[in-house]
């Protein structure tokens, strides 16, 4: 099949598009041993849509690495089999920190912070050690997050998986520095110039799949403090006088349930999302507890190795 | 309401979003000129600001803000904890934001003392820079050091920012100094389009909307400028390059060269050439997951197939025949320097440009810029932001383009072997061999010929015997150098006053940097014969072994050096011999294709044909022999003006 080229000018989802696939090759042939950080979530499943791109026709050249915080929605751990295991044929790693599990680590009793601390970055550190994997990719975007304004595309970690934002290195050009030593690690965020809005735009664009929590419809939902949190099963402890009620509603980002607010809403396709994301007024991240902790939350945890 | 609801947009344009170009943009200016301030309200203007975060922000304004309770928009920028705690901003910042006409990145880079690595790091990426300038203080030399670090970066489009307009009452004529005062300065760069905007950022006169207060002014809002600016010419869509990134095989059938198309455009059919290799293909598909290409341009990621079976890997371009880049082993260089730890010039170094990676050194530095008046000076070094022009050598041969020609194939950064600290930016100039650049005027006024006080008849009573040259010339091991070896030693034992000249032994040093092609060999023998003359004019013989395989080579050896005091000598062994003898496995990679243009292996050996000598060392390299027939012929005579070479001090 033969088409000709497109006779409009590069697109500013074309430009974007093209620096991925760059960034994902220069992984692939600058490193030994890289994974992909899945985490089901729309931007990883963007990632990973320009990863079969990058390399097609071959398979993408890595595993995946998905850190299951035990917490996730029943949905995205059934994507992740059904798409990325069965559809794909891709190689999935799952790390799951079993000792946080016995020892019953929850996000009620133990708050955000030592919940994360102990189900998301402890796991992803050992993970990365235990297959000696020298770089990461993520889906991190500048766009999300104060902090993440000065993270590199390509941005070195220590041998103890830590962030140094004096000691970044400086990126110029798309002529990345990926040396490191043995144990040092590359954070690579493909994505890094990519808004929520180009996210969207490129998921209805390229049809690329992903679970359907990002699409409006009726969910058993409670109301605590301003966040709607969805009751995805019998694990959710209710508080007296909390009665799960149905409402339509959607993600605009994924984490584990118990700590990811919905938005009511009733974009039902993606080209609906679309149109509701350049109406809305209110950012991506307002349903995310662990962001607003504190400030200057998510760099704190950043340097100690949290995605 | 909750605010997990999703409110009703304040803008009424809620059109379908398209797909819109991109326009990378760098933010520059001085630690008060408000460039935080500016970008804030750039941002909040355009609603690229959430309501959740503006909230956040007025409560911030409150406690950090300078500005007595309105929202500070410098504060959306400043995201780390020690830039808010104390006050400092640490490093580039990058920034997103889109109107219904396009979408912008913004390369947000501090005013402090690292600003020229800042700087650099991000212009590399911008497409036009945004100066600011404080109507209050004019154009400074902060400015004027902005505007060449984004000239170097090769940025060619500057808008002129204004700002503080609201402090001299927006006041026409202290806008147009202003402007006088920055055309003329930037009249000397290279910069084709600059544009003025007089604005105020804190009070949002001119930044997103036409101000009221300045109706003198008719050229529109700096977003406006922003948005109409046509960068598409900027483009390089004239030369093909394609740097090989990734060698796709997935499996026996298939197998693809990726990357990202550099410049230009290439089309199904078309031929091609590797380089460094040389060899050629066309190309027979490109390949994406959405289908195959008839064509493809510039910047887009492509997979690509090729007619033959040829030998292509990482770091490799792919051009046009007819228009290929520079390759070479050395180089002329701008280098922006971003280490702490001075250049040290010599020592081996990463290199990595948009193919590849390659050992380089930094060979000499040919004069550093100074910032501040942009004159030239001498330097030995380059320290933490200094820029200055270099020449590099390269262990392998390059392909390169000019930055001002290519901007993806000119440039290139260095790599602190230890380390792994990125130290340098690097911008290829106009290439030439032996450092000749085009367009760059002489250095140094005409040099002069200087003459020896002393007398050669006097050199001839010390030193026993007349200067000489023994140019010894063959194969790759027919034996040159272990002659040239034993020919010194009996010289020396007779008391002669001589040196010995190894052509591979000047690659160490007068010839580091030099390749192997044929220019690059003529250039080494070109240096030995000149090195040989001066020997020859001191008095002293000079024994010369070069493998010099083309006869014009070498009668251009004996014109330096003056035909009357040459010797030539032939070492006659055929290429199977030599492989033979070989030791230092130089034969098996040229087979191997690992080294380039190998005499009698991968490139022509002219046997001379008129050599005043011939020693056959077929067999076995009969020192004795060979050194008694050549003290012979050396005792004999062997100029044609008359006079003789006595070797022989009795």
């Amino acid at each position: 099949m033969t088409s000709s080229v497109r006779p409009r000018a590069t697109s500013h989802l074309d430009a974007l598009e093209s620096e991925a696939i760059h960034i994902l090759r220069e992984v692939a042939a600058a490193f030994e041993n890289p994974v992909l950080l899945y985490s089901i979530g729309k931007d990883s499943s963007v990632i990973l849509h320009l990863m079969r791109k990058a390399f097609y026709p071959g398979k993408p050249p890595m595993p995946l690495l998905h850190i299951d915080s035990t917490w996730e929605f029943r949905e995205m751990t059934d994507f992740r089999e059904r798409f990325a295991r069965q559809q794909l044929g891709l190689r999935v790693i799952v790390k799951i920190n079993e000792e946080g599990r016995r020892a019953g680590v929850n996000p009620f009793d133990f708050g955000s912070n030592a919940y994360t601390e102990v189900m998301r970055t402890q796991p992803l550190k050992e993970a990365l050690t235990e297959h000696g994997f020298d770089a990461a990719i993520g889906g991190g975007r500048r766009d999300e997050e104060r902090s993440r304004a000065k993270e590199r595309v390509f941005s070195f970690r220590d041998r103890n998986h830590r962030w140094e934002p004096r000691n970044q290195r400086p990126e110029l050009w798309n002529i990345y520095n990926t040396w490191r030593r043995p144990g040092e690690c590359l954070r690579v965020f493909p994505l890094s110039n990519w808004t929520e809005l180009d996210v969207w735009q490129y998921i209805e664009r390229e049809q690329a799949p992903l679970p359907d929590l990002y699409l409006a419809k009726p969910r058993p939902v409670v109301m605590r403090g301003d966040d709607l949190i969805v009751v995805d099963d019998e694990r959710m402890r209710l508080e007296a006088g909390e009665q799960p009620e149905l409402r339509t509603v959607r993600f605009r980002t994924l984490g584990c349930y118990p700590v990811t607010g919905a938005v009511e809403s009733t974009a039902s396709t993606i080209g609906e999302v679309v149109q509701e994301l350049i109406e809305t007024r209110y950012s991506e991240r307002q349903g995310r507890a662990i962001d607003r902790d504190e400030a200057c939350a998510m760099e704190r945890k950043k340097r100690e190795g949290y995605f | 309401m909750t605010s997990g609801t999703i409110a009703p947009a304040l803008s009424t344009t809620a059109v379908r979003p398209v797909e819109k170009d991109l326009l990378r943009f760098i933010t520059c200016g001085s630690v008060d000129d408000g460039k935080s301030t500016l970008i804030g309200r750039l941002m909040l203007d355009v609603g690229a600001v959430y309501s959740d975060q503006i909230a956040a922000l007025q409560m911030e304004s409150e406690k950090h803000g300078t500005n007595g309770g309105e929202i500070d928009t410098a504060l959306l920028l400043d995201g780390l904890e020690d830039e808010r705690q104390q006050g400092i901003t640490i490093d580039v910042a990058y920034r997103y934001f889109a109107t219904e006409k396009r979408k912008f990145i913004i390369a947000d880079t501090p005013g402090h003392e690292q600003f020229t690595r800042n700087m650099a790091t991000g212009a590399s990426t911008a497409d036009l820079a945004i100066l600011l300038v404080d109507a209050t203080k004019g154009v400074l030399t902060q400015t004027k050091r902005h505007a060449f670090i984004v000239s170097l970066l090769g940025i060619k489009h500057v808008i002129l920012a204004v700002n503080k307009m609201d402090l001299v009452a927006y006041d026409e004529a202290t806008f147009d100094a202003i402007r006088g005062d920055f055309k003329r300065f930037a009249s000397k760069l290279d910069i084709t389009d600059v544009r003025f905007v007089p604005l105020s950022a804190r009070h949002g006169d001119n930044v997103a909307e036409p101000s009221a207060r300045m109706h003198w002014y008719e050229d529109g809002s700096l977003l406006h400028q922003l948005e109409t600016i046509y960068v598409g010419s900027d483009q390089n869509l004239r030369d093909f390059r394609f740097p090989v990134q990734w060698v796709n095989r997935p499996d026996n059938v298939f197998r693809g060269f990726s990357g990202t198309i550099a410049s230009g455009s290439v089309r199904v059919g078309e031929e091609i050439v590797v380089l460094p290799s040389g060899k050629r293909s066309r190309v027979r598909s490109i390949v994406t997951m959405d289908g195959t290409l008839d064509e493809a341009a510039a910047p887009r990621s492509v997979t690509l197939t090729l007619e033959d079976e040829i030998d292509v890997t990482r770091g490799d371009y792919l051009c046009r025949p007819g228009n290929q880049p520079h390759v070479g082993r050395t180089g002329e260089a701008m280098l922006v320097w971003m280490s702490e730890t001075p250049l040290n010039q010599g020592r081996p170094l990463w290199f990595k440009n948009a193919a590849g990676r390659a050992v380089c050194e930094v060979e000499s530095i040919r004069y550093e810029v100074d910032v501040n008046t942009l004159h030239r000076k001498q330097s030995d070094t380059l320290r933490l932001n200094a820029i200055g022009r270099c020449s590099l050598s390269f262990h392998q041969p390059i392909a390169y383009d000019a930055y001002e020609k290519n901007r993806k194939t000119g440039a290139f950064i260095l790599v602190d072997r230890i380390t792994h600290e990125t130290l340098a930016a690097g911008m290829f100039l106009d290439y030439g061999l032996s450092g000749d650049l085009a367009g760059s005027e002489p250095r140094f006024l005409p040099a002069r010929r200087v003459q020896s006080p002393i007398d050669d008849s006097h050199r001839l009573q010390r030193y026993g015997h007349e200067p000489f040259t023994v140019l010894l010339t063959g194969l790759p091991a027919s034996g040159k150098t272990t002659i040239a070896k034993h020919l010194e030693k009996r010289l020396f034992s007779r008391g002669a006053v001589g040196v010995l000249l190894d052509g591979e032994s000047l690659r160490h040093g007068i010839s580091k940097g030099l390749g192997f092609s044929k220019e690059e060999r003529s250039e080494n023998l070109r240096r030995g014969a000149e090195i040989a003359k001066l020997i020859n004019d001191s008095g002293q013989f000079c024994i010369a072994a070069f493998c010099a395989p083309e006869e014009s080579m070498r009668q251009q050896f004996c014109e330096i050096v003056g035909r009357h005091r040459v010797v030539h000598v032939h070492l006659d062994a055929s290429v199977a011999a030599c492989r033979l003898r070989d030791t230092t496995g130089r034969y098996l990679a040229a087979d191997n294709g690992e080294i380039y243009g190998f005499p009698g292996v991968t490139a022509e050996y002219e046997t001379p044909a008129t050599p005043d000598l011939t020693i056959v060392t077929e067999e076995l390299i009969d020192l004795e022999a060979a050194a008694g027939k050549l003290i012979e012929r050396l005792a004999s005579g062997i100029c044609s003006g008359g006079g003789s070479v006595a070797v022989a001090k009795s």
